[in-house]
């Protein structure tokens, strides 16, 4: 099988799948994701549960501020089009638009993250304590992994632009930087489902 | 929580002091052994950073015999304090408590689980013709992560005291209220560590089976073990991730005073119990499906026979693996789910009692008219069928769920789950270690202690398990630590401890013959020990080189090697050799691991600084592979047609 491509005639167009290993990071990457849908499929399960345990404290609709959740929810979705930008680039070997994109998604990512954060602080001052309710736990842990996903997204898709920053399209970063393009989407999406499932239906119960 | 330091390891307790001491002398002794011989860099280059797929394959089974040792001694505490009425060799209930949750935990976790992974590295890469897995250093991560999850479960009991709220952990059982001290924090977290190896391994074998098999194997034409090890994966991909979420709501309930399971603050104690579950029952798959695997491997290879009904074998295990999703209620049936939801899983659960039927009619259709070799492998095969059938269906028994408000945590159950995962899963570990033994050390085991090991961990078994059925259709709960003459169940208890002493004598047996055929067998000069059918025998040599195969061959049919017999075809013919491409050693997994271990054990006793380094270097460690350059390395043609060479010379020589 081919361990190494021809180079010939320049980039394959799809290089990071050109290698066996490439090849293999891509479908390895799905099936993770796969374990990943499980997980949170498991917390979206036990925060439906949960859900109405207010043990007397805060609930959703207490709390929640749909303009500020519609915006973080807008900064995420294009982050992931700005990660598709910087692949649809990578496809072309247009290496400086590849990084550009990239770290305009960095960018985006980090909003996302403060305004979390933020968001977390105003309801920790609102009464919601981690510890409060079933429901307080439940919804802390399920967006706050959300939260760590986006940043552990942050600090991978910083460590390949800081390593590759003056090499190149290859076929050993291609792969690392679709298999990064994949997660970055896969996290977007979970956040649909929280912005549905916790958002929207805790406003509206 | 900040205990005492004299509260810290535990003292007082005389059995609990030899563990001490026993644990001592071997550390000790290892030390001593590998300083003296020199060999601790032999170790770290040859095993601790080993991409390799066969080793990292034997070090997980040796792992999970020395945890099968640490569970064995558990049941034997068990079994002789249950010997006879009112006995007061464990002294009291708590320490029996202690014993029957490691002795659960650690037979299901860190030893039926990773003793199959074992056997799957060792054999499904040579099965496809490929020359290791899809993700090397993930492999040697994954070990890692079972080896430390273990080490910190086990240190529980000389350090901080052991978990005690059985291995099925309900809360609020466990809760900090009822489960004080760190002992559930151990369980905890090991089973978290360990579980991430785990969910690393089921990704990686099902990107290796999927993407690396050899030109010709279509997936029709996948050996039953490989077939197996691929569903088993995807039944780990959708079960643990569900194992990592209970853990870590129960941990941040016990850390960080969360309310995921306490009633009064809107907790839902039956959540735990429905997750746990979920996990739970297709666990009980995750170790039955490979062993089943294993079998069919064997049963083809020793009746001489192609295997009856492989597609048919192909569906029941994909059948079985949907259902295994859809039964999880039937463990608690008695939790008052009411009559449509129970119906409903009393259905599913007798469900899937059907393809595993079809996969028993299939075996014993094989074995029909097979020219049969009673090997030792063969034997176990052979011994499983029976067995296993009584465990299948004392399991419809206990499925119909108004009979179950009976049996439930009775002794039945305890009986029921034992012949299924003795009976079906130890059999098959036992079956397929020395099945594969050539594979991994070049030498047979022992056929006429290998027999004796059969006959006397089989019957033992059976004088261990039969009575238990009838102890619980006598009401004897599980989980007891003594009872009373008047109970009536002493002489049925005393067989009882007796069938367990055998086994537990047959299994050092076995261990003695690990021994005694590394000293004394005559070594296997060909890759071919029993007359295989299946790639894995076709290597070069009979421990297959590096590299595994000089050339990946090519597949015509499902018993790709028996077929190459049939027509002459060498497969190590080779007429131009090529440039292999291999991965690197890498050290980064086995710090790693150290690291989650140091910060496991700093959250069990709540030591934030301690948690806090080890979670640091955890990421160094992801930042320095990340920085690292590993494009693993070529063995070039030339290096490779030398070694091939020099198998063919050893050969020949053996030979003339
Ligand atoms: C025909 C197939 C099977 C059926 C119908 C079946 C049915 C059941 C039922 C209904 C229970 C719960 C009983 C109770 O708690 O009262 C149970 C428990 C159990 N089964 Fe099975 N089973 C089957 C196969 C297996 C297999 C293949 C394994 C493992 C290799 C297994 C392992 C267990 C274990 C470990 C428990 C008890 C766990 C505990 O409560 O600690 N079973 N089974
Ligand atoms: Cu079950």
């Amino acid at each position: 099988m081919a361990d190494t491509a021809d180079l010939s005639k320049g980039l394959p167009t799809n290089p990071e799948k050109a290698t066996l290993e490439g090849k293999n990071k891509f479908l390895g990457m799905f099936v993770f994701l796969a374990g990943e849908v499980t997980m949170f499929a498991t917390f979206f399960g036990t925060y439906l549960g949960l859900r109405d345990g207010t043990a007397g404290g805060p609930e959703p609709a207490d709390l929640f501020q749909l303009p500020l959740v519609f915006i973080m929810t807008m900064i995420l979705l294009t982050s992931s089009l700005t990660s598709v930008l910087a692949v649809y680039a990578m496809k072309k070997n247009q290496f400086q638009k590849l990084k550009l994109w990239m770290w305009v998604t960095f960018l985006l990512g980090v909003s996302f993250l403060s305004l979390e954060i933020y968001e977390f602080v105003e309801y920790y001052e609102h009464g919601l304590g981690y510890t409060s309710s079933a429901f307080a736990s439940s919804f802390y842990t399920l967006v706050g992994l959300h939260g760590a996903h986006v940043l552990f997204g942050l600090g991978w898709i910083l460590l390949l632009l800081l390593r590759y920053r003056g090499t190149g399209v290859t076929l050993s970063n291609a792969p690392k930087f679709y298999a990064f393009s994949l997660y970055w989407h896969f996290i977007d999406v979970v956040w649909v489902f929280i912005f549905t499932v916790v958002y929207l239906m805790g406003i509206g119960a | 929580m900040d205990p005492a330091w004299d509260e810290f390891i535990i003292t007082g307790e005389p059995f609990i002091l030899a563990g001490q001491i026993a644990i001592l002398v071997t550390t000790i002794g290892i030390i001593f052994i590998l300083t003296y011989f020199k060999k601790w860099k032999w170790l770290w280059n040859e095993w601790i950073t080993t991409p390799d797929h066969r080793k990292i394959g034997i070090m997980y089974i040796i792992a999970s015999l020395l945890m099968m040792i640490r569970a064995g001694v558990d049941a034997m505490m068990m079994r002789t304090q249950l010997a006879a009425p009112n006995m007061p060799f464990l002294g009291e209930a708590q320490h029996y408590n202690e014993i029957f949750t490691t002795h659960g935990t650690i037979m299901i976790i860190f030893v039926a689980t990773p003793f199959l992974i074992g056997l799957m590295n060792v054999a499904v890469p040579l099965q496809i013709g490929a020359r290791d897995v899809a993700f090397p250093f993930v492999n040697n991560l994954s070990f890692w992560t079972f080896f430390w999850g273990a080490m910190l479960f086990n240190i529980s009991f000389v350090i901080g005291g052991a978990p005690d709220a059985g291995w099925s952990a309900y809360m609020p059982l466990a809760s900090n209220d009822l489960s004080m001290g760190p002992g559930q924090n151990f369980y905890l977290l090991g089973l978290q560590i360990s579980g991430i190896g785990t969910l690393a391994t089921g990704i990686n074998l099902v990107t290796t089976i999927i993407k690396m098999r050899a030109k010709g194997m279509t997936l029709m034409r996948m050996p039953m073990f490989t077939w197996t090890t691929l569903i088993t994966s995807l039944i780990i991909i959708g079960s643990f991730p569900i194992l990592t979420v209970a853990l870590a709501m129960q941990t941040f309930d016990r850390l960080w005073d969360a309310a995921f399971f306490t009633l009064q603050d809107g907790g839902m104690p039956m959540m735990w119990v429905n997750l746990f579950w979920l996990w739970g029952h297709p666990e009980v798959y995750i170790v039955i499906l490979p062993a089943f695997g294993i079998f069919s491997e064997i049963i083809t290879t020793f009746a001489r026979k192609r295997l009856f009904g492989y597609t048919s074998m192909v569906f029941a295990i994909a059948a079985i693996s949907g259902l295994s999703f859809l039964v999880w209620v039937h463990h608690f049936f008695t939790m008052g789910a009411g009559p449509m939801v129970n119906s409903f899983f009393s259905i599913s659960t007798m469900a899937i009692a059907v393809p595993t039927g079809v996969k028993i009619f299939n075996w014993l259709a094989t074995l029909h008219r097979g020219r049969i070799r009673f090997n030792v492998p063969m034997v176990w095969a052979l011994g499983f069928i029976p067995n296993f059938t009584i465990g299948g269906v004392t399991g419809v028994m206990l499925a119909m769920a108004a009979a179950d408000y009976q049996y439930h945590n009775t002794y039945f159950l305890v009986s029921h789950f034992h012949y299924v995962l003795i009976a079906g899963t130890i059999f098959g570990c036992f079956a397929g270690t020395i099945y594969w033994w050539p594979k991994m050390f070049g030498v047979k085991l022992n056929e006429r202690l290998g027999h004796w090991v059969f006959w006397l961990f089989m019957i033992g078994f059976n004088v261990t398990f039969f009575p238990q059925y009838f102890l619980g259709l006598d009401g004897m709960p599980r989980r007891i630590y003594t009872y009373f003459p008047e109970d009536g169940w002493f002489s049925l208890n005393f067989l009882s401890t007796v069938g367990a002493y055998m086994m537990g004598f047959a299994f050092v047996l076995l261990v003695y013959n690990m021994y005694y055929s590394y000293r004394y067998e005559k070594r296997e000069t060909s890759g071919d020990a029993w007359g295989g059918r299946t790639l894995e025998w076709a290597t070069s040599s009979a421990i297959p080189p590096h590299y595994n195969f000089a050339q990946i061959p090519e597949v015509k049919d499902q018993d790709a090697f028996w077929q190459m017999k049939q027509e002459g075809v060498d497969p190590n013919g080779v007429e131009e050799y090529q440039d292999v491409h291999m991965p690197n050693h890498s050290g980064n997994p086995f710090v790693m691991c150290v690291f989650m271990f140091i910060g496991g054990f700093g959250l069990v006793f709540h030591w934030w600084t301690i948690g806090i380094i080890g979670a640091l270097g955890i990421f160094a460690c992801m930042i320095q592979r990340s920085f690292s350059r590993d494009d693993g390395h070529i063995v070039s043609a030339e290096e490779v047609r030398k070694e091939e060479a020099e198998i063919r010379e050893g050969q020949a020589n053996e030979n003339g």
